[in-house]
Order: structure tokens, then sequence, then C-alpha cells
């Protein structure tokens, strides 16, 4: 276990360093002069060069790149380029929790949704319910996020009235306050994951279904509630921790597109408002962070894998 | 990481079951006869709904309207697969034909929208007459209705899918070719060669697609090109994993000794006699590949980041009903959101089907 960890430990870092790397390029991709980008054009040449000093432009690429990292490093992310010159690391710090509340709440709605949806599906597999179950999946599969999204405002929000658009009440203000206005785009990001979710689950359940020891525990005269939830649910949920690694890039992703339908103060508005302004340096800022977390939750799903299932745990040792 | 990217197959395992499941009663059960009635019937009772739903109540509720053209339509779907089951046997697949059938007219469409008799797409100068907002009246010179300029929803639709299948089909061309070539050398070198492109592909996957594509959207001119090459960034790390996975299997078999027995250089093996073989996985996958490229365009496209109005995309067509139109004219955003739907469906139906037919692992089973 030690050695595969640090054999990880030195992969990990040096994905982040060729990410960093990555992320400082997009500097020189840009078509004019960050300069002129920055301050607008028509101003004197020597306002130019002195923000070209200012920002070390003139300097060599790898000079800049680990000027860049040793301060990114140290938690200096910089300046943001666009008027409000606020600390890029203090906006991020502002925003990353609500976009964390969203995809943990995302997540725990989808995990609901679909673990009695896939049993239902799996103990009565073939029956009519399964067959609309399983098209009903595929079907909300086949949904962008961003069109799940406003078809939830337009039910919950426009027609129904039960919840309200576009509001945030941060957690310390009031919790009840602040799990009412999440609800909405918590569920829009959770549709898509539920859908993958009860596939993938009804599949394991009905192979696990067929063996011995679900037999025996019916037998001895066991509940279908009790045969699904104590003895079924734990050895099929392998594909689906699986699943969630996997889906976590999808997860943030529809949690950006979310809070930007929501106005929701989080990362995803934070990037995309960025973006749409050319604010390069919060951009790089905002996507050094969100792929750090990203790295490491895959990081620690990889090592729970041994957690869930001793088996994996000698293999690799 | 790498074992996990190879999990998502026990869906089509599933779906197989469930197919056997669903047709196996039904051929025992129904006793032959001359002529289906009852399916004739349900049949034509859709074909008739859904005609009096579009000819009848065009004066009235749009959402009955909608309603009584769905219903008929569903009608219609059930009775003529029960007919086309029982002419061509229980395996004839509706859904897959129809689907099939969308994207063809889809891809002509898109191909001859120059040509065809279609409305105002772009040039607000040429919608002046045309009144604003309409909502969709398939009897009417606007059939699918206008957006806040007067511009016609259909030719905006169909030049829409222009965009689309222009930059996701050019991404998933880039992304093979650059992907294939990688993970061809990386499994045939091994070594420090894999290493490095390992590395280099984690790196690609440890950034979330639609951030990366944010991110590269934040410098780049919103091109079809700069699009295109943005999106085959998302597409590269799986094609690279798997033609790398895929080399991995095929070096080791008799047919490459053979050549390398008969002097063939390493050029010859990689091209001549692995990348075949890598490539065929790889084109079922491509179908999947694209119906997520169109998804993460439309929503570049949705966010404001990708192609620009007054060029029309499904994305962007989206992004203008967004707001405050929506709740008065929600055709603005069903239109378009209807016509992404069915192609994603389409494309994801159709490459699932594939998939379980071309890929040599789904074939052991």
């Amino acid at each position: 276990m030690g050695r595969t960890l640090m054999k990880r430990a030195g992969e990990l870092a040096a994905v982040l360093l060729i990410v960093s790397f990555g992320t400082f390029l997009l500097v020189s991709l840009l078509p004019n002069d960050p300069a002129v980008s920055i301050l607008g054009p028509g101003r004197a040449p020597a306002e130019y060069a002195a923000l070209r000093e200012e920002l070390g432009l003139d300097d060599s690429t790898l000079s800049r790149y680990l000027d860049w990292l040793g301060s990114a490093l140290t938690g200096d992310l910089g300046q943001s380029v666009v008027p409000p010159q606020v600390d890029v690391l203090d906006r991020i710090a502002a925003a990353l929790p609500v976009s964390v509340q969203l995809a943990v709440m995302g997540m725990g709605m989808a995990l609901l949704i679909s673990i009695p949806l896939a049993m239902w599906s799996a103990y009565h597999a073939g029956g009519r319910v399964d067959r609309v179950i399983s098209g009903g999946t595929f079907g909300v599969l086949s949904v962008p996020s961003f069109l799940a999204g406003l078809l939830v405002i337009m039910v919950f929000a426009n027609a129904l009235d039960w919840f309200p658009r576009a509001q945030w009440v941060r957690i310390t203000e009031s919790l009840a306050g602040n799990l009412y206005h999440a609800f909405l785009p918590a569920l829009t990001i959770a549709l898509a994951e539920a859908a993958l979710f009860t596939r993938i689950l009804r599949n394991d359940l009905i192979t696990t279904l067929q063996e011995d020891f679900i037999l025996a525990a019916k037998a001895k005269g066991m509940s279908a509630r009790h045969v699904l939830f104590s003895d079924a649910l734990r050895p099929s949920s392998f594909s689906m921790v699986t699943l969630i690694g996997l889906s976590l890039g999808r997860l943030i992703g529809s949690t950006v597109i979310v809070e930007y339908l929501f106005a929701l103060p989080g990362l995803g508005s934070l990037v995309i408002g960025a973006a749409d302004t050319g604010d390069f340096v919060m951009v790089q800022g905002a996507v050094l962070v969100i792929a750090t977390i990203y790295v490491l939750t895959n990081l620690l799903i990889d090592l729970s894998y041994g957690v869930l299932d001793p088996r994996i745990r000698r293999a690799h040792v | 990481m790498s074992e996990i990217t190879e999990l998502p197959t026990p869906p089509a395992a599933g779906q197989a079951l469930d197919a056997a499941v669903s047709s196996a009663p039904e051929r025992t059960r129904r006793p032959a006869r001359s002529v289906p009635w009852g399916s004739v019937a349900l049949t034509l009772l859709g074909v008739v709904v859904s005609g009096v739903g579009v000819a009848a109540l065009r004066d009235g509720n749009g959402w009955l309207q909608l309603a009584v053209v769905v219903a008929g339509l569903v009608l219609a779907y059930v009775g003529g697969g029960q007919l086309l089951r029982r002419r061509f046997g229980a395996g004839f697949d509706l859904a897959a034909w129809l689907c099939t059938t969308w994207l063809v007219l889809l891809l002509f469409a898109a191909l001859l929208a120059p040509v065809l008799p279609l409305g105002e797409h772009q040039d607000i100068a040429g919608s002046l007459d045309a009144p604003i907002l309409a909502a969709p009246d398939l009897l009417s010179p606007y059939p699918l209705g206008t957006n806040n300029f007067g511009l016609d929803l259909l030719s905006r639709v169909i030049h829409g899918a222009r965009a689309s299948l222009v930059v996701s089909l050019g991404a998933v061309l880039i992304g093979t070719v650059v992907g294939a070539a990688l993970g061809i050398v990386s499994g045939f070198f091994r070594k420090t060669t894999d290493v490095v492109i390992g590395i280099f592909t984690n790196s690609l996957l440890a950034v979330p697609p639609l951030v990366l594509l944010i991110a590269l959207a934040t410098v780049l001119e919103p091109s079809l090109g700069n699009i295109a090459l943005a999106l085959s960034l998302l597409a590269l790390p799986s094609v690279i994993r798997m033609a790398r996975a895929s080399t991995l299997t095929f070096v080791q078999r008799e047919f490459v000794l053979a050549a390398r027995a008969m002097g063939a250089s390493r050029m010859r093996l990689m091209v001549r006699e692995l990348l075949p073989n890598v490539l065929l996985p790889l084109a079922s996958y491509g179908m999947v590949m694209i119906s997520v490229l169109i998804v993460a365009e439309a929503s570049l496209s949705f966010l404001g980041l990708g192609i620009q109005p007054p060029n029309p995309s499904w994305g962007n067509m989206i992004a203008e009903g967004e707001g405050n139109t929506f709740e008065e004219h929600p055709h603005i955003v069903l239109v378009p959101g209807v016509v992404l739907f069915l192609t994603v469906f389409s494309l994801n139906l159709l490459g699932e089907k594939a998939r379980k037919r071309f890929d040599p692992r789904q074939a052991k089973l």
C-alpha cells in the first residue's frame, strides 16, 4: 500500500505541475498583447510598457512560470485584471463553499433517487415498471444539464411557483433558507447523475440477486426489503462508487452550468463571468483550484476501493 | 485510474437482458392472425389524432395542441411498432430506425440548408415583415415559429445543425487521428514514451471538461475552427487510452509476430498491422463521442462563450429564450431544445447498439 501511495503521489505531482503550466500558458494563447487587453486600446505606448514591466511580461516564459507558481503555492493567485481589481484568492474562497454544497447536495439527491428506483427495477426485472424506468433513464441521460435546468425552472419555479429562482441564502444566515434555495439547483444536478446511477446499480443488483446467498436469505423467510437493503446493496455498489469518481468531472460541469442558470455566487458563475470579460488571471486561478480539488478527490476515491473491497487491498500489496 | 475507464459496460449487458426478457413472452403468447386489426387501428388512430392536433387546434391553447400531437405520435409509435414487429420479426427495433431516420434527415437538411426554401435565419433586415415571437404552427409559413427578431426558427435550427455537426465531427476527427496515433505509439514502445503520454493524458483529464472549454474560450477567438480544436481536447484522453489498450493486446498476437519475423519495420507494424485493429472499436465509440461533443458545444454556446449570435447554434438559440421571454414564449427554448434532445438521444441509442455489436470486449460475453 505504501509503495502504491508513493507512486500515486509522484504521478499526482507531475500531473498538477503540467496542469499548472498549461493554465499558465493560457495567457500566451491570447490573440493580442495582455497589456492591451488589461488597459484597453488607445493608451500611450509608455503606459503599456510600464504595465508589461510591472507584470514581468518581458521575462522568459520559464522564469515567469516559476514566479507565478511560486506565488500560487504561497497562496497568492494575483489580482483580477478587470476593473474592480480584487484579490483572486479571496473571490475563490468566497465562491467555493457554494459550489461544494451544490455538488454534494446534488450527489446526495441522486443517490436518494437512484437507490430505490434501481432496487424496484432489479427486483421486478423485465416487468413493465422496469422497462419504463430503463427507457426513462436513457432519455434523461440525453438531456443536457442546461436544458434540464430550464425545464426544472419552467415546472417548479414558473408554473407551480413552489421554489424561488435566482436567489442564494448563505448557510450562515439561515440553514432552512439555504436548503430551500439550494433545492432546485441541486435537483437539476441530481437528475442526470441519478439516471446513470440507476442504470448501473440495477444491472449489478440483477447479478447479485442471482447469487446463492440471496436465495438462502429468501429461503430463511427474509422480507424483500431486508434482502435488498441488507444483503444485496453493498456487494452491488462497487461499479457505482467507481462511477461516482468518473462522473465527478461532469458533476463539476453541471454545477458550473446550474450556477450560471440560477445566478448563484459559486465558482462556476465566477469562471463564466471572468471568461466573458476576458479576466484571464481569475480564470487561471479558478482552473488551478478546480483541477487541484478534482485530482485530489479522484485520488481519495481510488484509495476508497481498498476500504470497500478487501480483495483489491490484497491485490495491490 | 486506468482500470476505471473501462467499466461502463454493464448497462449494455443489462439491456440485452431487457430485450430478451421483454420480447420472449410476446413471441409465444400471441396466436398467428392474418391481419392484426388492433395494431392497424391503433396506428391509424395515432396518425389521425396528431393530424387533428396539428390542423384543428391551431388557435387554441398551445400546450393542449402539443399534448394532443404527442399523444397521437405515441399511439402511432406503439401501433406501428407492433405491426412492424409482426412483419419483420420480434427483433425489429423501431426506435433505432426512427433515430437513424432523424439523423439522416438532419444531416441532409444541414448539408442542403443553403438551397432549401427556408426563411431568414440570420439577417435581421430580411425578416422585417415577419411576425415576431410567432408560436409554432406547422401549417403556417413559419412552421416552428419565429424569435424576437422575426427570424424563422426552423431555418435557424437547421443552420444551427450545420454549426453543431461541423464542430463536433471536426473535433471527433482531430481527436481520433491524434489520439489513435499517440495511443498506438504509447502501447507499442511502452517504457518512457508510455509514461510521458500517460502523464499527458492524465493532465488533460485533470481539468473537468467544461472548465477546460471555458478556460480556452477565455483566450481564443470563438471561431468554428477554434471551438473544434478545443472540443477535440475533450475527446483526446479517452481515445488515447482506448487505442493504447487495444494496441497492448494486439501487439502480442501471432500476426504481429509473423510480420515482425518477416522483417517489417516498426512503422509498418504500427500502420499496417495495428491501426486497422485499433480503429474498429474507436469507430463505434465515435458515435457516443459526437453526442458528448454536441452537448459540450451547445453548453458553451448557451453560456455565451461558443458560437456568437446572430450566427445560430442550438446552444445560443436556447439562451435567447432564457429569462423573461421564457414564461410567455416557451417555444423559443423548446424548439431548439427538442431538436438537441432528439439528436443526442439518437446518437446515444445508435452508439449503444453499435458498441454492443462491434466492441470486441462485448462479443466475448
